[in-house]
């Protein structure tokens, strides 16, 4: 119901909006569950697990009960999200409606479903757990529903940097904020409101004799106008992390309609040097018999509602408190021209002098009615029992500091006795202080001056200066708060969308969950979408209660970011579809596409497969062809994802004899070896080639996988190991395009675009040279990965796209032409060359074969441990290569190794495949794999299975390489 | 968490790359005993509280020994690993 | 007192009065024949089979916190058994066999679900590790499937399958993969435990080991000195600490995984889903939350806590694979400490110390090895020789290189499994 005269929006434009359907309106300023009340809609949820029908509880974030899905965003709060023009909201956990709703037959089931009966059923018969119980139990949990085939979420990312984050603009942050900001401070003020001010907007008692908004508004001005000052409203801090570093949702676009140019929701990372928490307090509901009914609001609430947005939330209220703030919330809503029915205090010396309302002193409430929406309350006192008849029931319990963004770094709360509270831990967060409500402060003019100090004790972290407070005069009297209070009876709820009752927090303790993590865990409380923000402290205090324990010594759970919920379209925003990881092209990537190659990741990199041709319509026969060109023609490959790194220094040589088994100080100038790396736990980590380019310069090249292990590992070698090597390491693998040219007529080709003679004599296998290519400052190496002739030519990446066309032209009226990395693939098993497949990390230069390498008279990582006796048994798995018996026998990677006659079990096993293909030149299936003793059994037949593609092959044991073995077509 | 680089000043720890315990700085000479070997790779103090670790800033290459509380994080210096290994 | 559907229902009709305590509440006594240190999963399982299998029962289970405090609470309760190393495969298979008769097992509903697990693939490398994987599987008895990308797609369809900037090329799906109620687990343990005679004393910090002539004699502890024959360590998150307090430096350092649960849903994932290539798994709790995490924080810490930028990588990860959760909110972020071995395998061992077992090095691995962890580290505490599924988890593996179980291949780099 409206109320003229009351509220900040009147006279706002209207707005039009539906509720399950239904059309309502509002006005602009109007939540959702503002609106709702102002129509007199009091139902607006059910609950968890019993399905009980709900109301708003609250007028802020921490809403248990009316929770609606908006625009396709599930377990929306109500009290949070505001009305746009033609928004669609509808209700969750109903059906068919949420006014009939089957599963509420779960309430007449809670005798029997109460607190863990969970763990003590449905273990019979075994089968029905999956098949029937918790299928049932799976449909009947859950609140909102998620649509995979919505659209997808716009949200956005960012930073932010300050010197002081205020955090909440209630009068402790507005305080603060001014402060901060007269001393020049960068200051960032977030409030999660839509509307900053905090509780000044939601009381009447005057500032400056004014109505507090009035002077909201002025500070607001005044900041507004500072530069130095972000104002950030709708914007919830949710999480505080190391380093001064703070998680925020801002909610960008949420109270509008969609529009495609603006993002819903912004995740924001703000690094501030200091900070100062004023999120303000939150009022706990107290336990009493039917104590969830639509109506049953908190009392701070229903002031809210009336003050803020001028909405009575029924037109005969009861007020029901245990402090003298409930008492507030009588004279507001008596002042507003509601009847006030009476005002219930628990405390038998409570008094409201001059009330024009009955005050009922020790008196509580022992049930109310109404099925949809409260009716009638039943007050107990000294005068004894009575019926009223009332449409709102407002509820004080007290309030609770908001200290959960103080213990996120995992400090614990303290129990103050006095104020009831628990109060945020001393330096919980070093960079933080704690202002206002928050900190206990219950007063205006405390929380005023509260916010002031605070920032002045952060100003003075900085080195600043805060100026002479300058504060307005304000309400300080702090409401007396009398002692928690349970009304016995049934149905005492105190997690309310949870469904947690008090008799369920009394049976964890009788079946010995006493810890209060125990008692959260049994009874799920706390475990709702509002993680206890109004239950979990009355809570606390009925378990101390029935352990007949002091609160202090209970202690709370732990604080856990996020304070409030965020999606996770918002803190992974930008991750969608290609935006997970960046994409890294080559130089040839257009030519490639140019050709219809589909290119495929590796790593970040992308790379063709293969270069269909014409009338080829599967990948096999493009391959086939690639090789059979490399191996009787000239192929071209793009090679430069490869790591490159430039080595310099008089050291140089002295580097690489460390990080690599074999010794490269040996290396004439001119010259190329192959090195292995070992980690120095003694296993492989990576290979490659290293060219001696002259006396104090070597060009490394490394795997496309580990080009950024590596270079971080020579970093660690120069910086760490081997300070005293006189050596620069600096990786050029985007500085530079290399392709790689391969088959008998290479040396045409790249005769035809280098300026440096290529004889055999002259450049013999594993040669080096800077030379020019067309024209261009270039290297040469004559390299090869696939068993043939080979050179890869390396020119200044910009010159990649034009050198590479040029290759693939000249390869093609040689009877050549492009390979991909199926055909590079095969050409290197053919000869036995190993990729990270056999390099996968579990092995050693023994397992490969390559033991020999291992210098015996230097120093080099992995050294060491490569001698442990487990990493050189006889009996370890050893590379070997594997050819079917049979023509047609097919080889799969993955497969696994048995003797001739064993069952494939895992006792029995003796090794796996590691790659496979087609070999197109030998007209038979290859493979390479690991065997145990492999290297002794060259000749035996195993037994391939390859259980999970249905294979199962004969093959025999041979020598890795199948190819050449003597290296004749390599050396030409 | 921000450490602060050396070169670069502070930064978020999603720039840096982290490698374990300090460890690292004493390597073994070659014909040490099988035993320190071990420990140099494998045994660690895993202190709850303060801790040496080796940190590298990604964006400029350097390696870093970070002292840090495993408890807290709070991070209480920073040395250039190169100054750290002398 | 037996839990079934009958006795809840009697006693929701007497009004629930007749409960009556899952565990006692026992002081300790000033002497046990067996001490387990740590009321973890492990721990509380090691104490059950040490009674059930060995008839040990004078046991005493020491918990400086309350029973399943640690990493057991803190989970993504996946149960799995798709490893691929020799010595993880085999132990893993028995620990998925043990958490089939679970229920049974402990009368207590620990809402083991079968809901089938797939690792997604999306190179043809990462294929044939997969096919490496199942092969492995299979040959120890575990149920593997390999799926194409149509065969994902009739299972997950909502997966993004057209924008995606690692495309799924398919999946190894393990049927009998799942997952389970985390804390069940521990309290029905527990409560098995204590019905055997086992002594559970929470709020009981153990402060130091007592040893002499190079054999364990007990423990000191926050509520007194303890004599025992025989002390297991079992504490994960804790090892290095607990296990000074006998001289021992281990090979383990400690680190944060986060996890992440959203708000309750309605049913919308049904199986568990791993995603290699971003480092994110995900599953929906019965309850409606979507449970979910990534890889580690990297850097060694006990504060179970992380920080934003693997939150954001996670969220970022689940955003590709999964576009319609972006929608869904993050509830809760919470931090397990993991015990970090050299090559990600667990440790269950003697030690050079006369009576005193170690059962630690989980890595991520520890939920679904609860059962399989306590059946072996009973065994061993109660036989003196180590079972045979658990024959490979020694501590002296690092210092002979012999029988690493490397399943990343990442290497002794202790951060980087």
């Amino acid at each position: 119901m409206r109320v003229a005269g009351k509220g900040l929006y009147q006279g706002a434009p209207p707005v039009s909006f539906r509720f399950d359907g239904v059309a309502w309106h509002g006005v602009e300023g109007d939540t959702l569950a503002s609106a709702l009340l102002g129509e007199g809609v009091r139902l607006m949820g059910r609950s968890f697990k019993y399905h009980r029908p709900r109301g708003v509880l609250s007028a802020g974030s921490e809403e248990p009960n009316a929770l609606v899905c908006v625009d396709g965003v599930p377990n929306t709060r109500a009290t949070m999200q505001e009305i746009w023009e033609g928004m669609e909201a509808t209700s969750q956990n109903a059906r068919p409606s949420l006014r009939f709703d089957v599963l509420a037959v779960n309430d007449w089931l809670a005798p029997f479903i109460g607190a863990g009966f969970y763990y003590k059923t449905f273990m019979w018969p075994r089968s029905f757990w999956e098949r029937v119980y918790e299928p049932l139990i799976r449909r009947a949990a859950g609140l909102g529903r998620l649509d995979p085939s919505a659209g997808p979420l716009l949200c956005e990312k960012a930073w932010a940097f300050c010197d002081v984050l205020v955090i909440g603009a209630g009068p402790a942050g507005l305080s603060a904020a001014l402060a901060a900001g007269r001393a020049g401070a960068r200051v960032i003020l977030a409030d999660e409101g839509a509307r900053m001010g905090g509780r000044l907007l939601a009381e009447t008692d005057p500032l400056d004799g004014q109505p507090p908004h009035l002077w909201v508004e002025r500070v607001l001005a005044e900041l507004v106008q500072m530069p130095n000052v972000r104002l950030m409203p709708r914007t919830t801090v949710t999480g505080v992390h190391d380093g001064g570093t703070f998680a925020a949702l801002e909610r960008v676009s949420l109270h509008r309609a969609p529009r495609a140019d603006l993002p819903r929701e912004c995740f924001w990372r703000i690094v501030a040097r200091r900070a100062v928490l004023c999120a303000g307090a939150i009022e706990r509901p107290l336990p009493f018999p039917d104590n969830d009914r639509p109506g049953v609001m908190l009392a701070g609430a229903v002031r809210a509602y009336l003050n803020h947005w001028g909405v009575a939330a029924g037109r005969r209220v009861v007020v029901f408190g245990n402090n003298d703030d409930a008492h507030r919330t009588a004279r507001d809503c008596h002042a507003a021209g509601l009847t006030v029915a009476a005002l219930v205090d628990s405390r038998p010396e409570a008094a409201m002098p001059g009330a024009p309302f009955p005050v009922l002193p020790g008196a509580r409430i022992a049930g109310t009615r109404g099925r949809l929406g409260l009716s009638r309350v039943t007050v107990e006192g000294p005068q004894g029992r009575q019926e009223i008849e009332a449409d709102v029931l407002a509820v004080s319990g007290g309030w609770s500091p908001s200290v959960h963004l103080a213990c996120h770094l995992g400090a614990r709360p303290v129990w103050d006795d006095r104020l009831q509270a628990f109060l945020p831990p001393p330096g919980g967060v070093p960079w933080m202080t704690v202002a206002g409500a928050a900190a206990g402060e219950f007063t205006t003019a405390g929380c005023l001056r509260d916010g002031w100090r605070a920032a002045s004790a952060a100003l003075a972290d900085l080195g600043l200066r805060a100026p002479d407070p300058d504060l307005p005069e304000a309400e300080g009297q702090a409401p007396a708060q009398g002692p928690f209070i349970v009304v016995e009876g049934r149905r005492q709820f105190v997690d309310f969308q949870n469904d947690v009752t008090v008799k369920d927090i009394r049976l964890a303790v009788q079946e010995g969950f006493c810890s209060v993590e125990h008692m959260k865990r049994y009874t799920t409380l706390g475990m709702a979408t509002d993680q206890g923000k109004t239950g979990n402290v009355p809570a606390i205090a009925i378990l101390s209660e029935a352990l007949g324990s002091p609160v202090a010594a209970t202690g709370t759970t732990t604080f856990r970011p996020p304070y409030t919920p965020v999606s996770i379209g918002a803190m992974g925003a930008g991750g969608q579809g290609m935006g997970f990881a960046p994409r890294r092209l080559t130089t040839s990537h257009a030519a490639c596409l140019d050709r219809g190659a589909p290119m495929i990741e590796a790593g970040l990199w992308y790379r063709p497969g293969y270069f269909p041709r014409p009338g080829e319509t599967t990948w096999r026969q493009s391959c086939d062809r690639e090789v059979t060109m490399v191996r009787q023609a000239v192929g071209v490959a793009d090679v430069s994802t490869l790591g490159k790194i430039d080595i310099q220094g008089p050291d140089a040589a002295a580097l690489l004899d460390f990080v690599y088994c074999n010794t490269f100080s040996t290396l004439p100038v001119g010259r190329v070896r192959y090195g292995l790396m070992l980690r120095e736990d003694g296993h492989v980590m990576d290979d490659g080639t290293t060219a001696r380019l002259g006396g104090n310069r070597y060009i490394m090249t490394t795997t496309t996988a580990a080009a950024g292990q590596v270079m971080r590992h020579l970093d660690f070698v120069t910086q760490v190991l081997r300070p005293d090597l006189d050596v620069h390491c600096v990786s050029v693998t985007e500085q530079w395009a290399q392709f790689s040219v391969a088959g008998p007529r290479s040396r045409d080709l790249v005769q035809a675009v280098v300026d440096a003679d290529l004889s055999d004599a002259a450049f013999p296998y594993m040669a080096c040279a800077e030379a020019p290519v067309m024209g261009v400052p270039g290297r040469v190496f004559r390299i090869s990965f696939s068993g043939e002739r080979a050179y890869e030519l390396a020119v200044p990446a910009r010159y990649g796209a034009s050198l590479y066309r040029l290759l693939v032209a000249y390869a093609e009226s040689l009877g050549g032409g492009p390979y991909g990395m199926e055909a590079l693939n095969v050409l290197r098993i053919e000869k036995g060359y190993i990729t990270h497949a056999e390099i996968h990390g579990r092995t050693t230069a023994f397992d490969i074969g390559m033991e020999r390498m291992v210098s015996k008279t230097k120093d080099c990582i992995g050294w060491a441990a490569s001698r442990r006796p487990g990493l050189l048994e006889a009996d370890r798995e050893q590379l070997v290569g594997l050819r079917p018996v049979a023509q047609d026998g097919v080889i799969t990677a993955g497969a696994h190794l048995y003797r001739r006659e064993d069952p494939a079990t895992r006792l029995n096993g003796q090794g796996y495949v590691t790659s496979a293909c087609w070999s197109p030149t030998l007209g038979r299936a290859l493979g390479l794999g690991f065997l145990r003793r492999g290297r002794e059994r060259h000749g035996e037949v195993v037994r391939l299975v390859d259980a999970m593609r249905g294979v199962e092959t004969l093959c025999e044991v041979t020598d890795p390489v199948f190819l050449d073995p003597k290296g004749e077509r390599l050396r030409g | 968490m921000r450490v602060t680089c050396p070169w670069c000043g502070e930064r978020d720890r999603r720039e840096f790359t982290v490698q374990g315990d300090e460890t690292a700085l004493r390597r073994p000479h070659r014909d040490a005993p099988p035993e320190d070997w071990h420990a140099y790779i494998h045994l660690r103090d895993n202190p709850a509280g303060r801790l040496r670790e080796m940190w590298y800033h990604d964006p400029c290459g350097t390696w870093i020994v970070v002292e840090r509380d495993t408890v807290t994080h709070a991070v209480h210096g920073t040395t250039p690993a190169r100054e750290a290994a002398r | 007192m037996r839990y079934s559907g009958f006795r809840v229902l009697a006693e929701g009709l007497r009004g629930n009065r007749g409960w009556t305590r899952a565990w006692r509440d026992p002081a300790p006594k000033d002497r046990y024949d067996t001490i387990i240190i740590g009321g973890g999963g492990h721990g509380l399982s090691t104490a059950y089979y040490l009674a059930r299998n060995h008839g040990i029962t004078d046991v005493a289970v020491l918990e400086k916190g309350y029973l399943g405090g640690g990493n057991v609470g803190r989970n993504t309760t996946i149960v799995r058994a798709n490893y691929f190393l020799p010595g993880n495969s085999e132990f893993y298979s028995h620990s998925l066999k043990l958490w089939e008769g679970l229920e049974a097992e402990l009368n207590y509903n620990v809402m083991h679900s079968q809901r089938g697990l797939i690792n997604l693939f999306h190179s043809d490398s990462q294929r044939d590790a997969f096919v490496r994987r199942g092969n492995a599987m299979a040959a120890q008895g575990d149920d593997a499937i390999l799926l194409d990308r149509e065969g994902v797609r009739q299972l997950l369809p909502y997966l993004d399958f057209d924008n995606a900037r690692f495309p799924i090329h398919g999946g190894l799906f393990h049927p009998r993969g799942g997952t389970a109620r985390h804390d069940a687990v521990a309290w029905g343990y527990a409560r098995a435990a204590d019905r055997r005679g086992v002594d559970l004393i929470q709020n009981c910090e153990v402060t130091g080991i007592d040893i002499e002539g190079g054999r364990v004699v007990g423990v000191q502890t926050t509520r007194g000195a303890i004599r025992a024959r025989r002390v297991g360590i079992v504490v994960a998150g804790r090892s290095s600490q607990v296990a000074a307090m006998a001289g021992l430096r281990l090979p383990i350092e400690s680190h944060v995984l986060q996890a992440f649960v959203t708000e309750g849903l309605k049913p919308v994932i049904h199986h568990v889903i791993s995603f290699g290539m971003g480092h994110f798994y995900i599953s929906q709790s019965d309850k409606g939350g979507l449970v979910f995490g990534g890889d580690l924080d990297f850097y060694a810490s006990y504060a179970a806590r992380g920080n934003l930028p693997m939150v954001e990588h996670v969220m970022e990860a689940g955003m590709t694979l999964m576009p319609m959760i972006g929608r869904a909110r993050v509830l809760r972020s919470w931090g397990g400490i993991m015990d970090m071995s050299p090559d990600g395998s667990p440790i269950i061992d003697r030690t050079p110390i006369e009576g005193l077992y170690l059962n630690c090095g989980w890595n991520y691995g520890g939920f679904k090895a609860v059962p399989a962890s306590g059946w072996c580290m009973a065994h061993l505490m109660a036989t003196g020789q180590p079972h045979e599924v658990a024959a490979r988890y020694r501590l002296d593996r690092f210092a002979t290189g012999r029988g690493l179980m490397d399943e990343e291949g990442t290497g002794a780099q202790h951060s980087l499994h």
